[in-house]
């Protein structure tokens, strides 16, 4: 879930006409003063961070005056939360706070709809009150074909014995509550607390926002980089993985960064999952031998080869792991030989330096199993792959094993590629990649093995070189399916007269 | 008997004419399941591996007659409205295999189905198989791999992980234990039937003996699975594994999860709670073979 700062969550807050207090951000003290001053009364330094209790964490500082304002932001703005610098302060009015109330709107899974959470006390330790005052809360199912109407809100609100204009204020924040975070396509939104002031204005004084990933793409407004539940912003790498799943509908790519401060001769282990649940299992068998994972990935859900490449490609450029670990569920629905080529084609081009196993059980895994197989030769390091009937610990036992007794090449080799083309028969594909079959190779290539391998067969012989038989467009559209066989299939069985260029943009 | 499919229902492909719903009608077709028609909006007219493909649903529904289930190879933008049109249709079961799937538009997904007592399987799942008889969705990708992978039995198995639906089957069958139906209940936090729900329809099939169930953390399906065998409305024999134990807990962001879930949601709480209501718990995924054999064997139960 993409979490949304403070800041950002109040803008939607007010566009659906929620009150919140006055201000505005900043990026530096000096920022900090100038805001101060324009308020021209006390103020809150807010530093715009991704964690709970930011008021013991120091993260949140009064200030009587633009000076003060000033030092306070100095003091937030850079600091470290969870490993990342502050990098904005929300300066704002203080507020006169006479009572505090609370209201968040989550999805319960349970009834399969959103869930108004009410109560009519607020602030700091609200799950606490959830506990000990369980009758200062209440709950409301909103049915999303009507919304929340004004009088469901209010009734609500009346059900916590809070009457008259309150009443009215509070039934109508409720309802841009729930609008906002509908229109948002939020996981959970909340407001603690809401403040009415003195003067009888009520304001949202915190607001956190979750964004459903799967609807990120719907808010381009947000400007959410990468729409995944991170505790922290994304990680260089993290941004390159995230603009390759965006890139390509085919299949789903996840990648998080788990370990990043390691040498050679740690344990620490590149992993490769695939599906959910077979991944959380993998992770344990490595794990369970003593090892750490640089990182988490899962390609799954029948990823095209070419989303596998780079998925290992990504990997590989972490840093200095000591293994490479893939291990699905075991009994793959999808063809295991696209993973097969992809990393096949990654482990040459990187090339990999260090021992990788690969459990590839599945449909055709024999198959995937061979096309490892075949091309060790061509890579620096040993890889061995494995079906269903071998177990994610004894694969972690192999690996173990290899990693134990090799030793890494004292200079690093260069990746192995098909030779530049003489002749370029030309052609791009979805994701931006390139096809290239060399002519002049293919002319002197007896097995022409490209023509039986390409998955959709979208190449046929034409005076003895392979070409296509759709358009350029449409092979550019999604008619090459990025199998890869014309590049992989073609160095090991035919004359290496084929390749396909996968930019990874920003690696 | 099964569970959800078997021969006699009549199945529709939305979205028949993409990558996967090619590949897909194919498995289903083969393995037995009544494809019946498909449909993509623009490519009414053609066939796909033989199947009449129409525009719309309803117009599928007036010339092949009731259809029970469609399934949905759909991408996740225009699930929402595919889902929406099959409900209006009148169809009562779906199976929504595509993942990202926007959670509100699950929701009103949910809410129509409720208010025409409809039901769906997923989203985010590879969908149910029967073994033997028929399979709606991708579970074994191609039919050679189902026949060979899958064998008949008396054992109901659901999943939160796709992969693992089908590697339980397959390491029981290996066992030499068969099961009645495989669901995969789909990867989503919010799904249209989760494991309470699959349960009790394997608690009313009276050819499935016994339940074995792969867990997930996280979401509430698990404890409400203890809640029903506490409170006697399943009565058969559960099996379970919980995956995830050793995954990192994300610190909580928003305070409205925790005031609704409590401790609910957690590895260690799911297990004690399933354990507390008579549930078998394996700690490793290895074992549920061994243990379903062992748990079958201890109720008189033949394996296949
Ligand atoms: S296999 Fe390779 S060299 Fe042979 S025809 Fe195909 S692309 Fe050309
Ligand atoms: S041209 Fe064919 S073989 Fe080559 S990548 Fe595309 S689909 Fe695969």
């Amino acid at each position: 879930m993409a979490k949304l700062h403070e800041a950002q969550g109040k803008t939607l807050l007010r566009e659906h006409g929620i009150r919140t207090p006055e201000g505005a951000l900043a990026s530096t003290p000096e920022e900090a003063r100038q805001v101060a001053q324009e308020l021209s009364r006390p103020v809150v330094v807010k530093g715009q961070a991704w964690v709970t209790g930011r008021a013991d964490r120091d993260l949140i500082r009064f200030a009587a005056d633009p000076e003060n304002a000033q030092m306070a932001a100095s003091e937030i703005l850079g600091r470290l939360v969870a490993g990342q610098p502050v990098e904005q302060v929300l300066v704002e009015e203080q507020v006169d706070c006479e009572r505090e109330f609370y209201a968040g709107v989550i999805i319960d899974d349970q009834a399969q709809s959103p869930l108004l959470i009410f109560s009519s006390m607020g602030g700091t330790g609200i799950e606490t009150i959830a506990r000990s005052h369980p009758e200062r809360i209440v709950r409301q199912h909103i049915n999303v074909k009507d919304g929340l109407p004004g009088y469901e809100a209010r009734n609500l609100v009346r059900s916590l014995d809070i009457h008259g204009k309150l009443l009215v204020g509070l039934g109508n924040l409720l309802a841009s509550l729930y609008e906002s975070a509908s229109a948002y396509d939020a996981r959970s939104a909340e407001i603690n607390p809401i403040a009415l002031t003195r003067d009888g204005k009520l304001l949202a004084l915190d607001c956190r926002m979750t964004i459903d990933d799967n609807a990120a793409y719907r808010h381009p407004d947000l400007g959410i980089e990468v729409a995944r539940e991170y505790d922290r912003p994304p990680t260089r790498l993290e941004r390159i993985a995230w603009q390759v799943e965006a890139g390509d509908y085919r299949g789903t790519f996840y990648f998080i960064q788990m370990e990043y401060d390691y040498a050679h001769g740690d344990g620490v282990i590149g992993f490769h999952g695939a599906g959910g649940g077979g991944s959380m299992m993998s992770m344990d068998a490595v794990i369970n031998r003593g090892y750490k994972l640089a990182n988490f990935v899962d390609t799954s859900g029948n990823p095209p080869a070419s989303k596998v490449y780079r998925a290992a490609r990504i990997i590989l450029n972490q840093g200095p792991i000591d293994g490479y670990f893939a291990s699905g569920s075991g009994v793959a629905s999808q063809e295991q030989f696209h993973s097969a080529r992809g990393l096949v084609k990654a482990f040459m081009e990187e090339p990999l330096t260090v021992p990788a196993v690969l459990r590839l059980g599945g449909n055709a895994e024999q198959r995937a199993i061979a096309i490892i197989e075949r091309a060790q030769a061509e890579i620096p390091a040993p890889v061995e792959a494995y079906g269903k009937d071998d177990s994610p610990e004894k694969c972690a036992e192999r690996l173990d094993f290899l990693i134990s007794s090799y030793s890494p090449p004292a200079e690093r080799p260069t990746g192995r590629f098909p030779p530049d083309a003489a002749e370029p028969y030309q052609f791009s594909t979805i994701t931006g990649g390139t096809v290239t079959l060399d002519h002049a190779a293919c002319r002197r290539c007896d097995s022409k093995i490209c023509l039986d391998t390409c998955i959709p067969q979208i190449l046929s012989l034409e005076e003895n070189v392979p070409v296509l038989n759709i358009s350029r467009e449409q092979a550019h559209k999604g008619g090459c399916i990025e199998c890869l066989a014309c590049q992989v299939e073609c160095y090991f069985e035919g004359n290496r007269g084929g390749s396909v260029l996968l930019p990874i943009e920003g690696l | 008997m099964s569970i959800l499919i078997d021969r006699s229902k009549r199945v529709l492909v939305q979205g028949i004419t993409g990558r996967e719903g090619q590949a897909r009608t194919q498995l289903m077709t083969r393995y037995g399941t009544q494809v019946v028609a498909g449909v993509t909006p623009g490519k009414g007219g053609v066939e796909v591996d033989g199947i009449p493909v129409y525009d719309t649903v309803e117009e599928a529904w007036e010339i092949h007659g009731e259809i029970d289930i469609s399934v949905l190879f759909i991408p996740a933008p225009f699930v929402r409205d595919a889902a929406l049109e099959a409900v209006a249709a009148g169809i009562k079961l779906l199976v929504i295999i595509p993942d990202r799937v926007p959670i509100y538009d699950v929701l009103a997904i949910a809410q129509a189905a409720k208010d025409r007592g409809a039901h769906f399987v997923g989203p985010n799942t590879l969908g149910v198989l029967s073994p033997g008889k028929a399979v709606v969705g991708m579970i074994g990708g191609r039919a050679e791999s189902a026949q060979t992978w899958f064998k008949q039995g008396p054992v109901g198995i659901c999943s939160r992980s796709g992969g693992m639906t089908s590697s339980m089957a397959y390491y029981l069958a290996e066992e030499g234990i068969g099961a009645t139906t495989l669901v995969h209940v789909g990867g989503d936090i919010v799904v249209g039937l989760p494991h309470p729900d699959v349960i009790q329809l394997f608690e009313g099939d009276p050819e499935t003996k016994a339940i074995v169930m792969f867990g997930e953390i996280g979401g509430t399906q698990e404890e409400r699975v203890a809640d029903l065998v506490e409170r006697g409305l399943v009565t058969k024999p559960i099996v379970a594994f919980i995956g995830g134990k050793g995954a990192k807990s994300g610190t909580r962001f928003s305070h409205a999860g925790a005031i609704v879930e409590g401790d609910r949601g957690t590895h260690e709480g799911k297990v004690r709670r399933l354990r507390e209501a008579g549930v078998t718990v394996v700690e490793a995924f290895g074992e549920l073979p061994g243990k379903t054999r062992e748990v079958l064997q201890s109720h008189g139960i033949r394996t296949a």
